[in-house]
Parts: C-alpha cells; sequence; structure tokens
C-alpha cells in the first residue's frame, strides 16, 4: 500500500492535494448540512430569521476553520 | 440606472474591462520571456507566490517598482539603505559592515567571493520597511482620515440625520454594535465596542484594498500569517485578562472532581487554540482567495493560448465578486467569534 502511494507520488505529484481534497470533501458535506436546515428552520420559523443566520454563519465558520487547518497543513507537508 | 441592476449599468461594463487589463498588468512581470526554457507552470507558481508573499520592493507596474528602504540591525551595528540596491537578480550591496544580496525575500550577507554566509546572516536582524509594512501604515492613514472626519462629524452635527461619509459609516457602526457586540457580551458591551470597531475595520478595508488589483492595493496584508497572529494574540490578551473568577473557575475546577486530570489539560489547549483557529481562519481564507483568482489568469499562461481567456476573465470576475463577499464575511466573523470569545469570559452565572 505504503508503495503504492509512493510510486503514484513521484509519478503524479504531492500527495498533500489529496489531502486538501479530502478536507474539501469534508467542509462540502459539513455546510451543506448546515445550511440545508438552516433553510429549513427559516422556512418553519421566518421570524427567528436573524437568529438562525447568526448562528448558521458562526457553525459554518467553525467547519470551514477545521478545513482549512487542513488544507494548511496539506500546503506545508 | 433606470433599470436598477447593477449588472446592466454602463459603470459596470467599464469596470469589467478595466478589471480585464489591470488583472494582467502583475503578470507583465511572469509574461516577458526572461528564460523561455522554464515551464509556464512553474514560472506562474512563482509569480502567485511572489504575489501573495511579502517583499522588500512595491511593484507599480510591470518592473516598475518603488524602492523600499532595508533596515538591518547587524552585530556591528545599525544598516540602512535602499532596497533598490539588491533589487536586481543577484545583484550584492556592499554596505558599511557586510555586504548584502537578495535571496528569495530575505536579506542574506555575503562574503567577499560572493557566497551566501549563513553563520553571519542567522546574526542579522531585518526590520526592514516592507510591502506588507507600508500597505498597513497606508490603510491605518486611510482608516484615521475616514474615522476622524466621521467622529468629528458627529460632533458638529449633533442630534441631526448623518451626511456623507458619515451615513455610509453609520449602518456598518450600529451592526457591529447591535448584532456583534450586544447580543454576545450583553449589557458590558461598551467596554468592548472600541476594539471590535477597530478590529472588524482594520480586517475589512485591508480586505477590500487587497481585492483591488492595481499599484497601492493587490497585497496581502489580511492573508499575511504575522499580521492575523498579531491580530489573535491581541484577542487572547483581551480574553484572559477581562476574564471573571466564573471562567477561570470553568477552566480549572470541572464539576466532578475526578475529571481534573482530563479537563484541565483540555481547557488550557482550548483557551490558545480559539486565537489559533482566529489566526488560520482569516489567513487562509484571504490567501485562499487570492491563489485562486492568481491561478484563473494563470491559466493563460499555462495553456499558452489567448482562446483560453474569456473564461479565465469570466471565473475571475466571478471570483472577486465572492471575495468582495468574503472581505465582509471575514471581517464579520472575526469580530464575531472575539465578541463571542470575550463574551464568554465576561458572563456572569445565575
Amino acid at each position: 500500500m505504503i508503495g503504492t502511494l509512493a510510486a503514484v507520488t513521484t509519478m503524479y505529484g504531492n500527495i498533500a492535494a489529496l489531502g486538501a481534497g479530502l478536507a474539501a470533501i469534508g467542509a462540502g458535506i459539513g455546510i451543506g448540512q448546515i445550511g440545508g436546515k438552516a433553510v429549513e428552520a427559516i422556512a418553519r420559523q421566518p421570524e427567528a430569521i436573524s437568529k438562525i443566520q447568526t448562528n448558521m454563519i458562526i457553525a459554518a465558520a467553525l467547519v470551514e476553520g477545521v478545513a482549512l487547518f487542513a488544507v494548511v497543513v496539506a500546503m506545508i507537508g | 440606472m433606470a433599470s436598477g441592476s447593477i449588472l446592466n449599468s454602463k459603470f459596470f461594463n467599464i469596470l469589467l474591462i478595466c478589471a480585464f487589463f489591470l488583472l494582467a498588468a502583475p503578470f507583465s512581470k511572469a509574461a516577458s520571456a526572461e528564460d523561455s526554457t522554464k515551464d509556464p507552470k512553474e514560472k506562474a507558481k512563482e509569480a502567485i507566490l511572489e504575489h501573495i508573499g511579502d517583499s522588500h520592493s512595491w511593484p507599480v507596474l510591470g518592473k516598475t517598482t518603488i524602492g523600499l528602504p532595508v533596515i538591518l540591525y547587524t552585530d556591528k551595528g545599525l544598516e540602512v539603505f535602499s532596497s533598490k540596491k539588491i533589487e536586481e537578480d543577484g545583484s550584492v550591496y556592499a554596505g558599511a559592515n557586510y555586504s548584502y544580496k537578495l535571496e528569495g525575500n530575505k536579506v542574506k550577507v555575503v562574503d567577499a567571493s560572493g557566497k551566501v554566509d549563513d553563520a553571519t546572516s542567522k546574526k542579522v536582524w531585518d526590520f526592514s520597511i516592507t510591502r506588507n509594512v507600508i500597505s498597513l501604515w497606508m490603510s491605518a492613514i486611510l482608516l484615521l482620515l475616514v474615522f476622524l472626519s466621521v467622529s468629528s462629524a458627529y460632533k458638529k452635527r449633533e442630534g441631526k440625520a448623518p451626511k456623507g461619509l458619515q451615513s455610509f459609516i453609520e449602518p456598518l457602526i450600529v451592526f457591529v454594535r447591535d448584532d456583534v457586540a450586544i447580543p454576545n457580551m450583553g449589557y458590558k458591551y461598551a467596554r468592548f465596542m472600541p476594539l471590535l470597531l477597530t478590529v472588524f475595520f482594520f480586517i475589512l478595508i485591508n480586505n477590500l484594498i487587497g481585492i483591488i488589483p492595481f499599484f497601492p492595493g493587490g497585497y496581502n496584508l489580511t492573508g499575511n500569517i504575522a499580521v492575523t497572529g498579531t491580530l489573535a494574540v491581541i484577542i487572547l490578551f483581551v480574553v484572559n485578562l477581562n476574564g471573571n473568577k466564573y471562567y477561570w473557575k470553568h477552566i480549572f475546577s470541572p464539576n466532578p472532581w475526578w475529571l481534573f486530570p482530563i479537563m484541565i489539560p483540555v481547557e488550557i489547549v482550548s483557551i490558545f487554540s480559539k486565537p489559533i483557529a482566529l489566526m488560520i481562519r482569516l489567513f487562509a481564507n484571504m490567501t485562499a482567495g487570492h491563489i485562486v483568482a492568481l491561478s484563473l489568469i494563470s491559466l493563460i499562461f499555462i495553456f499558452g493560448t489567448l482562446w483560453i481567456s474569456p473564461v479565465s476573465v469570466a471565473f475571475v470576475v466571478f471570483m472577486d465578486c465572492i471575495e468582495v463577499l468574503i472581505a465582509f464575511l471575514q471581517a464579520y466573523i472575526f469580530t464575531l467569534l472575539s465578541a463571542l470569545f470575550i463574551g464568554m469570559a465576561i458572563m456572569e452565572h445565575h
């Protein structure tokens, strides 16, 4: 497994790109969930839109923070 | 403007055309055939990294640059000279104490034979006024001008409706107060408003000037980890110096006593991980935005054909629109999370 990975890396470029891609998948799922649930909540309670939006942005920022950690590590590594 | 949509206005079309030509300007250096043997991919990478990093000279247009002072503190004394003298590739400047050369972005000491002397280079402290320092001063002066004029307008027109610049800034200040400070910090918000407003407008103005692709703008200050790190350290100090007894009790005495060995280290890590997350978030967001915009323009040079340019310009305009949104969003998120952390430290328990 490791040998194959090493061979692929030397042929096609840095394996860190794979890490960045995986991080993007994770963040995509996370932010998709947050956005979807927020829209559902707003549809149910349109009067609470400002509170929902604030909490949505905070949660999205936290998810994004984790993804960006992974991207930075992938860029350095 | 009768149609109402900004996309139909003549002004927007002119902007679109200007954006196309101006975006190409930073690349005239990479595009000039300095060494045609090099892979265009590598050249694009170099140009992008050069753009997002700091530098000792201030690029104006193409190869024209403004020299900035290089200030070095060596073990034999202070040394000041213009960066024009070491700007050319491989040119060596003979100072009073040592000879210097630019290697990448770093000023290095060279010995008589022209080789880099690493041992002496480590003893040299670089306090140069670089492009980022100049752009920070520039945005600070701009902020001072704007806010001094706005605050004097408030004094002069007390009790009257806002006018001019004042009416542009007031909604933002009220937004920071009503949507960021009060919900997160409660009635104690007034003490922290100066900090939150400073952080918000500093990040916002640097994000926005960073998107402007031509001369005074186009730097990457909020995408510099040292700048965001400094902001994060300020927040770290503000949070911990204002923390009340409930905040410290929460950290040092978790409820069941047998959780001490697990919870105390976790809480101590969380004190530091919050500002680190703030630092990384702003840095990575802004840097990623710049890299994406520049990479899309680089596609023209990588493919080596002009036919790709409509595609990449369309994408760059799209990305720049998103970047304007992100510039506001990141300033908002940084301020919001700072307010949240401060609020958690000063909240009374009941």
